[in-house]
């Protein structure tokens, strides 16, 4: 379980708390502010132990976050980051370990990783910081660029069609799922204190504003005036309704989803979300709906348990221990077949 | 179970009127089609001869392909075995006996055989449709071409199928056991026991299929009566037990020793091992061998590509435990950028290379030591790392140890550069006391409250760095692959602070000082002619050297354990000499390395055939040397050799 209970005796911790004396470099304005100071929050809400916990990155923009907290950190090579995350938790499960990505480190390069870290629920905390941009080679497009982005690396528009994160996650049995935007505080803070309370790999996208090379990729998800409309907060066991007035709805049609007015539809309808349904269908087809067709989820997509990749592990040793007893090493190096020679 | 043989050698059962005469040394080779089971036909001898007394060396040489096609000569698979009354070295130049299942083995193999040597042949297997997939359009066993050989033909398969017909196997399932008949033909041959083989069969088979454990017994023991009575063969050799050092011996592969050497490192560190590898051949063994041992507290993680394995070995190592990875040449290509992290962040590390014929995929069953400039040099930027090399199968144990010693001790990846002969290859090992091995002391930092903050950089006089393991209160730190300030470790881009973190990472790998032998020498200090090795070769070398003295030349041989970095007194131990040569399963690696850093006219003697070479190879590279000769392809069977001089 990474979150034990606190006891009642121990120092009340702050946000700043996990500050570390390194001046934070991020650019003014840039999306990553709001990030590190949300989970500052939550560390300090939970009193997560800053000497138990360790940030693993990989490389751009986001990857420096270790250098921004005060507990224990990797900032490793490009699209690594889950793989130095695997082999400390299998030293070490009892640590609390936190990965930062972006969209080029995790998905690009680091594609591969991405899946298995996933996959094996290694128990690891992904958060994957999305500005559908590269920002610190300055200005190249990503994985989950739209088509037709142009950059400097493609004038003439981005001939890839983009990947969605949540539904790789998802493909690859993820059993938390979730998705945040840098600027709704609340909702991110909230996000982040399920996926830290999550017991296994939690996966979290979060929209990212890079103001400099990418800026306004998430206003429409941002803005006042559309984001009811452009935007669907997930809750458990309730129906999708979303829109200023909550007046729209998703409601399946055959295995499509599709946006109806309340008006003309009753609520009872609707699509009900379940994060806890084994059968993850559901949190598929919802990381699928994409603006402008539709309204982009944001909340927890899925939460189920499997078990840990490391209990799994070390099970096996104990069970090798139970079989055959202790390692006795003289007994190990002498083998089954020896002679002697006088 | 532990089973202790006597050391006496078993006498065969009966002479049965047949002479019998004594050897101080045979080689047998078993040569047959990838599926016949040459590869445990050869090993079970090998464990047989071992339990004898005899020293023993290996060569297991197998394609790629797992089932190439049939009979073909790019399926065959073959094992050597050199099994002796004296110290060997080498798995043997030129076979005594070939066993061939079929007309492709013995076209692959029969070159290797000595005049008037053995030659067993599965006449069953010598259709005109076998002869036709080996590529023969007569049959060579009828048309003379044999003749300088002892040609025994056995009708393998006819015999088989009769010894086990009671088993209630059916015919396919009868026929594999025809290695065993095989098998039972040379224990005959060369008066080895039964029982160790019997027993193996037992152990496999025995509860979960009594039926094949009793076809191929019967197999086994048909084969050895076979020799016993037919009247093929007039006499019989016996090969009495080696006078090695005194001791309870056991028989060994490379990667086995790695392995155990690993484990012993864990426990004698007590540390945990995790073990992070990639299937790939040659190394994979050491991955099944660690699997295997997991109440010793191992853990094994079958990673999702060579990057991952390294990088989660890394990831263990920052958490306090041993991180190690086991890969081959191309994966350890893919490997290179985050063990330039691990040299950065100056963490432990193990990184086994048992490297195969390359480049790119290169000959993935077959040996070669072409890996040396990647691991001295493969990776960017200014980034040493120290390189050890076993110099035989049993040495890897000790390889591994020293390489987790150093890795701790210095604060550093390291790279043990093994290869597929040494990784395959087996002989005896005298079984170390565990409680006289010397423990690897490691300690890490305490718990804080320094307001200062915790230096991870600060270095000793040796410049290393304190392992402080995350859960230490007050030790919290960030360590990464930007350049770091020395002491604090914050990221710094500082110009001069970059200089000298490179010149300290350097010097500090300079300052290794070795863990365990770092030359092993044969012969005199000084002398006409130095013969320079490192890694497999050494049997070679060796016994070359220990020949060529027998000419009265004052020759020696310097093999290097440590190849970075280089032995202190190299520089002076190579100027005692008239001659340097430097034979390599490479273009000249190592003499490119010696000659950069000594100045010195080192020749090199070069193979780069997927093969170990060969004594007579090793004494006529020397001879050539010696008679002043500039260019000469050494006569042996082939032009396998190329003798090149000077310049690159």
């Amino acid at each position: 379980m990474s979150v034990a209970p606190l006891p009642s005796n121990l120092p009340v911790l702050k946000p700043g708390d996990y500050a570390t004396n390194q001046d934070v470099r991020w650019c003014p304005g840039c999306g990553d502010y709001s990030i590190l100071m949300q989970t500052k929050k939550v560390f300090a809400k939970l009193g997560i132990d800053r000497s138990k916990t360790v940030f693993i990155s990989g490389i751009g923009c986001s990857s420096r976050f270790p250098y921004y907290m005060n507990t224990y950190g990797i900032h490793s090579i490009h699209g690594r980051a889950p793989t130095f995350a695997t082999g400390l938790k299998l030293a070490r499960p009892e640590l609390n370990i936190w990965m930062v990505t972006g969209d080029g480190d995790a998905l690009s390069i680091g594609g591969n990783h991405f899946m298995h870290i996933i996959r094996r629920n290694v128990d690891v905390k992904i958060l994957l910081f999305n500005n559908k941009i590269y920002g610190l080679t300055k200005g190249q497009y990503s994985p989950t660029s739209e088509q037709g982005k142009k950059t400097k690396s493609t004038p003439m528009g981005a001939p890839d069609y983009p990947v969605r994160p949540v539904s790789i996650a998802i493909a690859a049995e993820a059993s938390f799922a979730a998705r945040a935007i840098d600027m709704d505080v609340k909702h991110l803070e909230y996000v982040l204190e399920r996926a830290a309370k999550h017991v296994g790999t939690a996966f979290v996208e979060i929209y990212q504003n890079c103001n400099i090379f990418n800026d306004g990729a998430f206003e429409y998800a941002t803005d006042k005036a559309t984001k009811s409309d452009t935007t669907l907060y997930l809750e458990h066991g309730k129906p999708l309704v979303f829109g200023k007035e909550n007046d729209k709805g998703i409601r399946l049609h055959a295995m499509n989803p599709e946006v109806v007015s309340l008006r003309e539809v009753n609520q009872d309808d609707l699509l009900i979300h379940d994060e806890k349904t084994p059968e993850p269908s559901l949190a598929f087809l919802l990381s699928r709906m994409r603006y402008p067709d539709f309204p982009e989820p944001l909340g927890v997509f899925r939460d189920v348990e499997h078990e840990r990749y490391v209990n799994l592990v070390r099970k096996q040793n104990e069970e090798a221990i139970a079989q055959k007893g202790p390692g006795d090493l003289q007994k190990l190096l002498t083998g089954n077949e020896t002679w002697t020679v006088e | 179970m532990t089973t202790t043989f006597d050391p006496v050698q078993a006498p065969p059962a009966q002479s049965n009127g047949k002479t019998v005469i004594t050897l101080p040394s045979v080689t047998v080779r078993f040569a047959g089609d990838s599926g016949d089971g040459m590869q445990l036909a050869g090993t079970q001898f090998t464990d047989t001869s071992a339990l004898v007394g005899n020293d023993i060396s290996t060569l297991p040489d197998f394609p790629a392909e797992i089932r190439a096609p049939a009979g073909t000569p790019a399926g065959v698979s073959g094992f050597q075995v050199h099994f002796s009354s004296t110290d060997i070295f080498t798995p043997g130049d030129a076979v005594d006996a070939l066993v061939a299942m079929n007309p492709a083995a013995l076209k692959a193999n029969v070159k290797s055989v000595k005049d008037g040597g053995i030659v067993i042949v599965n006449e069953d297997a010598f259709g005109e449709k076998d002869l036709k997939k080996a590529g023969y359009a007569v049959n060579p066993v009828e048309d003379g071409s044999l003749k300088c050989y002892r040609v025994i033909k056995v009708p393998i398969n006819k015999m088989t199928t009769e010894a086990a017909k009671d088993s209630g196997l059916g015919a396919k399932d009868i026929d594999r056991c025809k290695n065993m008949f095989a098998l039972g033909l040379v224990y005959w041959l060369y008066g080895r026991p039964m029982d160790s083989t019997l027993g193996f069969i037992e152990r496999k088979f025995g509860k979960k299929l009594p039926a094949v454990a009793q076809a191929n017994a019967l197999a086994l023991k048909a084969g050895y009566h076979f020799g016993e009575t037919a009247e093929l063969f007039h006499e019989q050799y016996l090969v009495p037990k080696a006078k090695l050092a005194p001791g309870k011996y056991r028989k060994i592969t490379g990667n086995e020793a790695i392995a155990l050497g690993m484990i012993t490192a864990s426990k004698l560190a007590d540390k945990q091992l995790v073990y992070c590898s990639y299937p790939i051949t040659p190394a994979s063994d050491i991955l099944h061998e660690l699997s295997a041992h997991k109440n010793f507290n191992v853990v094994t993680f079958q990673a999702e590509d060579e990057i991952a394995a390294v990088g989660a070995a890394i990831g263990a190592s920052f958490g306090g435990a041993l991180g190690s990875t086991g890969t081959s040449g191309p994966g350890l290509a893919l490997k290179a950028e985050a063990i330039g992290l691990a040299v950065m962040t100056e963490l432990p590390l193990v990184v086994i290379d048992v490297q195969r014929g390359g480049p790119s995929t290169g000959l993935p069953t077959k040996t070669e030591q072409a890996d040396l400039f990647q691991a001295m040099y493969g990776r960017n930027g200014e980034c040493p790392i120290p390189i050890i090399a076993p110099a035989s199968p049993s040495d890897c144990f000790n390889a591994a140890v020293e390489a987790f010693t150093i890795a701790t001790k210095y604060m550093t990846p390291v790279i043990l550069l093994s290869d597929g002969y040494l990784g395959n290859g087996a002989e005896p090992w005298l079984i170390p006391d565990v409680s006289k091995l010397p423990r690897i002391t490691i300690t890490h930092p305490k718990e804080s409250n320094d307001a200062s903050g915790f230096m991870p950089y600060k270095r000793d006089e040796s410049h290393v760095r304190p392992w402080a393991i995350p859960g230490t209160v007050g030790l919290e730190h960030r360590i990464g692959g930007l350049e770091k300030q020395d002491g604090t470790g914050n990221v710094s881009y500082d110009p001069a602070n970059h200089e000298h973190m490179v010149r300290t990472r350097q010097a500090k790998v300079n300052g290794i000082k070795p863990a365990g032998t770092d030359i092993l020498w044969t012969g005199p200090k000084k002398g006409q002619i130095l013969l320079v090795g490192w890694g497999s070769t050494f049997g070679a070398i060796k016994a070359a050297t220990l020949e060529l003295q027998k000419e009265g030349i004052a020759v020696a041989a310097c093999h290097l354990r440590y190849l970075n970095p280089l032995p202190a007194r190299l520089g002076e131990i190579l100027k005692a000499f008239d001659h340097v040569l430097v034979p390599e399963m490479n273009l000249g690696q190592l003499r490119m390395l010696l000659r950069s850093k000594y100045l010195v006219d080192a020749k090199g003697l070069n193979k780069v055939r997927g093969q170990p070479f060969t004594i007579t190879e090793v004494v006529h590279g020397a001879k050539a040397v010696l008679s002043g000769e500039v260019e000469i392809a050494v006569k042996q069977d082939s032009t396998s050799l190329d003798v090149s001089t000077g310049g690159e």
